[in-house]
């Protein structure tokens, strides 16, 4: 294998930013037919190390080859007439447009009017191929984040990617959709085309990788064949210490009902039923998760909740009082706190600092305001706090967060809404795009501030994060509660079928 | 060769301050070329055009005189602008708040004493400003009807209505057929302080130093600024997003209202023609420039101010075609404004043997 010539080769890549070195003398091989794995903590350089290679970014030193060959890539346009292509952690599809339409945007040789009949015919043939299931008339805006990024892998094979880079293309998948995606990947690799894959799930490194590349603070620290490690090794060898996967759950008393909702409805945005009725409880100092395939109701339950959506039906009490369809500052100031599922989107301000994105949840209030002006120092001294409890990497307090890392945003929306929180928690994926070590400190944060008497709502896609983290978990299917379990009796099987839709009687909890 | 446009990943502090410097030398070099080709020679004209606008202490004044409504107006469009709330509607703003600061003077004198016609007419002039702003602001928030052309129209029904007004009602009756109305009641004048410029200055330095608090150091300008940043995330903290647009807004009307009572009281000291010279149009480039802080805004509109003053001086002096003076004045701005495209690209040449291919 070794004696191969590497299709893709970087030489001591350094790129710089202003106050930090992202990539620092960064070697890189990939062989044909092969898939990488690139992992790293929160921060270490992988992103920046792929931009390089696809043209977004230039490095300040280094060299890169392509079949033994010496090339410069100045645009993303280089890269593609070189074969590389990337998907993004955030898609970057027009909305509006068809499949079709955004497959071929962008070409450099479109005829003025493009043939739109043999682009489809042809994106058949291809999706056909790699089973990549889209309808290339469809509009992006009405797809799920699973059928967008086929779309951006089938794109990317349109315009004959011969190197794949995937940028955690898992993170916002179903465990299924992920599956599938591998089978794809499997696919291209039988026919001599190579990917790069960054994840911060071992287990689909092992599942996914020939070869493994951990990169730590910007420098590369171990190359491995995939075969020759394990998950445990792994996550050592990215955070520098065992990471235990284990969390310590005390026996707790539960409090009063922190959260009611009695036959709760709402519809999405385009006016169809979202939610059917959903009933539950959560008490304080109880976590109660939410499973289930996502778009399944998940999006529209966390806005309901947290007052960005009307309901059409039903009642929503948090701490008692009645809380159906109040402004969001309302329930706010309930201390209610919210993880939003899309970080970009709706958990920061880009062009605003670091610190003032960690202070937007209590600016209001004393010690950072009084009567309306705002305490600068004391806005700085909160940050370095919670810069420093929850690990943030970012050059200075001052940095504009849209610079930071993917899993360093996250953490600075988790430890706003957690440092905030009185009483009542809705997290929406709150470890999506976390390295092992941040998700083991996130559990542990959620589960120490259900001691402290917090009531948590949990929703995620990952059963085991279900299984160790929440007290008791609900499914939910087409916007309704299929069923409530304690997670120390319940078993991933029965859970799994009833994400599908399987209803099933037994062992159901009432309370 | 190839040349490509590059977005900054990080925005350079140095960029900010020597792009627009840089872009105004380029300006420079661009008009000298014009004059030369109307055989004018471009030295002794820009020397001719900084005597103009600082060279005397008189003609200093009148750079001032320019510049006040450049600087309160400017100010109320840099605040709708950080909300991303397009308000080009400050020329109306100011048309408005200079016709209610008229009706005041004129015809209120015969209730109010008459000490407090001054700073009634200013208030009034004010909260007509803010009106005129209000209306577009009320009509998106609520309706989501685009600002760009609501605030448009409203400029040509407050420019127009102010023609009505001293053409036919509000007409001087001893004033010979010219079109305005009668001076007003001396009271009713706003002080000067220098020359022709008057108290409007410190208006304006003490405002701009006020807003630059609020944008910076209060509640309000730290949700305006997640407003304008990402509204989604705004709406998520449970800030009232209308409310505060409505009230940005308010205030940025009040703002070039107040420049147009400025214009009334303390120039014409009666609403004529020529109310305006287009400060409000004027002020969009100021605030540009002064990349909407408040603080630059007011050394930005010295600047222009000043470019406006020298042209009209050396159109004269040296004997240059009329249309010269206007179509130096945008062969200054336009690179300043390029230039600041280069605060947030930067240019690349890419020599084509290396690119994109294998080499
Ligand atoms: N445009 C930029 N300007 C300034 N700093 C940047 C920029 N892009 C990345 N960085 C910095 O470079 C470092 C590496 O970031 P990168 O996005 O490559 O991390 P990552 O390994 O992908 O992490 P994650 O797992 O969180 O996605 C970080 O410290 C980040 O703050
Ligand atoms: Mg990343």
């Amino acid at each position: 294998m070794e004696k191969k010539t590497p299709i893709l080769e970087m030489k001591g890549i350094t790129k710089r930013f202003p106050n930090v070195v992202a990539n620092e003398q960064v070697d890189l091989e990939l062989y044909p037919g092969e898939v990488l794995a690139l992992l790293g903590e929160n921060g270490a350089g992988k992103s920046c190390l792929m931009n390089v290679l696809a043209g977004l970014y230039r490095a300040d030193e280094g060299e890169i080859f392509i079949q033994g060959k010496r090339v410069e890539i100045n645009s993303p346009r280089d890269a593609m007439l070189l074969g590389i292509g990337m998907v993004h952690q955030n898609f970057m599809l027009v909305d509006t447009m068809t499949v079709a339409e955004n497959i071929i945007l962008g070409l450099s040789d479109l005829p003025f009017v493009p043939d739109m009949g043999t682009v489809s015919k042809r994106i058949r043939e291809l999706s056909e191929r790699y089973n990549l299931q889209v309808d290339p008339e469809s509009h992006i805006w009405q797809l799920s984040v699973g059928e967008q990024q086929r779309v951006e892998i089938l794109k990317l094979i349109y315009r004959g990617a011969e190197i794949l880079i995937l940028d955690e293309p898992t993170a916002v998948l179903t465990p299924q959709e992920s599956k599938q995606l591998n089978r794809i990947i499997h696919q291209m690799t039988r026919e001599g085309k190579s990917a790069i894959f960054i994840t911060h799930k071992m287990e689909e490194v092992i599942a996914f990788s020939d070869w493994v590349r951990v990169l730590h603070k910007g420098r590369l620290v171990t190359v491995k064949k995939t075969s020759q490690t394990n998950p445990q090794e792994l996550a050592r060898l990215m955070v520098g210490r065992d990471v235990l996967f284990r969390l310590e759950k005390k026996d707790r008393n539960l409090g009063g009902v922190a959260l009611e909702l009695k036959d709760v409805q709402a519809v999405d945005d385009k006016g169809l039923p979202a939610l059917n009725g959903i009933s539950l409880i959560i008490r304080s100092g109880e976590i109660l998760g939410i499973a289930g395939v996502a778009g399944n109701g998940q999006k529209q339950l966390v806005e309901v909740l947290t007052g960005l959506r009307k309901t059409t039906g039903g009642k929503i009490r948090i701490f008692g009082e009645e809380k159906s369809n109040k402004s969001p500052l309302e329930i706010i100031n309930t201390g209610v706190s919210h993880i939003p599922a899309d970080r970009i989107a709706r958990g920061i301000a880009g062009d605003m600092s670091v610190a003032n994105n960690l202070a937007m949840k209590c600016y209001r209030k004393p010690p950072l305001a009084k009567k309306g002006i705002l305490h600068p120092k004391r806005i700085l001294d909160l940050a370095n706090r919670m810069i420093e409890l929850f690990h943030i990497h970012t050059p200075t307090p001052h940095t504009h967060a849209k610079f930071l890392s993917g899993g360093n945003i996250q953490k600075t929306i988790l430890a706003r809404e957690i440092d905030a929180c009185r009483g009542l928690l809705i997290a929406a994926y709150p470890s999506r795009g976390l390295d092992v070590g941040a998700t083991e400190f996130v559990r542990n944060q959620m589960i120490a501030q259900s001691e402290s008497g917090t009531a948590i709502l949990l929703i995620s896609e990952d059963l085991e994060e279900l299984l160790t983290v929440a007290d008791k978990i609900a499914v939910l299917f087409e916007g309704h509660i299929m069923g409530i379990f304690r997670s120390n009796e319940a078993d991933t099987e029965r859970l799994g079928m009833m994400m599908t839709g399987m209803k099933e009687g037994i062992g159901e909890l009432r309370d | 060769m190839r040349i490509v446009f590059e977005k900054r990943k990080t925005l350079s502090r140095k960029a900010i301050f020597l792009v627009p410097l840089f872009s105004f030398f380029i300006s420079l070099l661009l008009t000298a070329i014009l004059l030369a080709i109307f055989k004018t020679n471009p030295f002794i004209t820009y020397a001719a055009m900084f005597q103009g606008a600082f060279g005397s202490w008189p003609n200093f004044t009148e750079t001032l005189v320019k510049a006040i409504p450049l600087m309160l107006a400017g100010l109320g469009v840099l605040i709708a602008f950080r909300l991303k709330f397009w308000n080009i509607g400050a020329e109306g703003q100011l048309a408005f708040g200079g016709i209610a600061a008229t009706w005041v003077a004129l015809f209120w004198s015969s209730f109010l004493a008459s000490w407090m016609v001054l700073p009634t007419a200013i208030l009034v002039g004010m909260l007509a400003g803010a009106l005129w702003a209000g209306i577009p602001a009320l009509l998106k928030v609520r309706l989501k009807v685009d600002e760009v052309l609501t605030t448009l129209m409203l400029n040509y029904v407050a420019i127009l209505f102010a023609e009505h007004l001293y053409y036919g009602p509000w007409r001087d009756p001893k004033g010979f057929g010219f079109p305005g109305t009668p001076p007003f009641p001396e009271f009713a004048w706003l002080p000067r302080i220098a020359g022709r410029a008057h108290l409007g200055l410190v208006f304006a330095i003490v405002l701009a130093l006020v807003i630059w608090f609020i944008l910076n150091r209060t509640r309000l300008g730290f949700e305006l600024e997640v407003i304008g940043n990402n509204p989604s995330a705004a709406q998520t903290q449970g800030i009232k997003i209308a409310k505060n647009i409505m009230i940005a807004l308010l205030v940025a009307g009040a703002l070039s209202g107040l420049a147009g009572v400025c214009e009334v009281t303390g120039i014409s000291r009666r609403l004529q023609q020529g109310l305006s010279i287009g400060y409000g149009y004027t002020a969009i480039i100021v605030a540009w420039l002064a990349q909407l802080n408040p603080i630059a805004a007011i050394f930005v509109a010295v600047l222009i101010a000043a470019l406006l003053v020298g042209g009209d001086q050396v159109q004269m002096m040296m004997g240059l075609p009329a249309a010269m003076g206007l179509v130096m004045q945008g062969m200054l701005l336009f690179p300043m404004l390029a230039g600041a495209l280069f605060t947030e690209y930067k240019i690349r040449l890419i020599r084509p043997r290396t690119s994109g291919s294998l080499v």
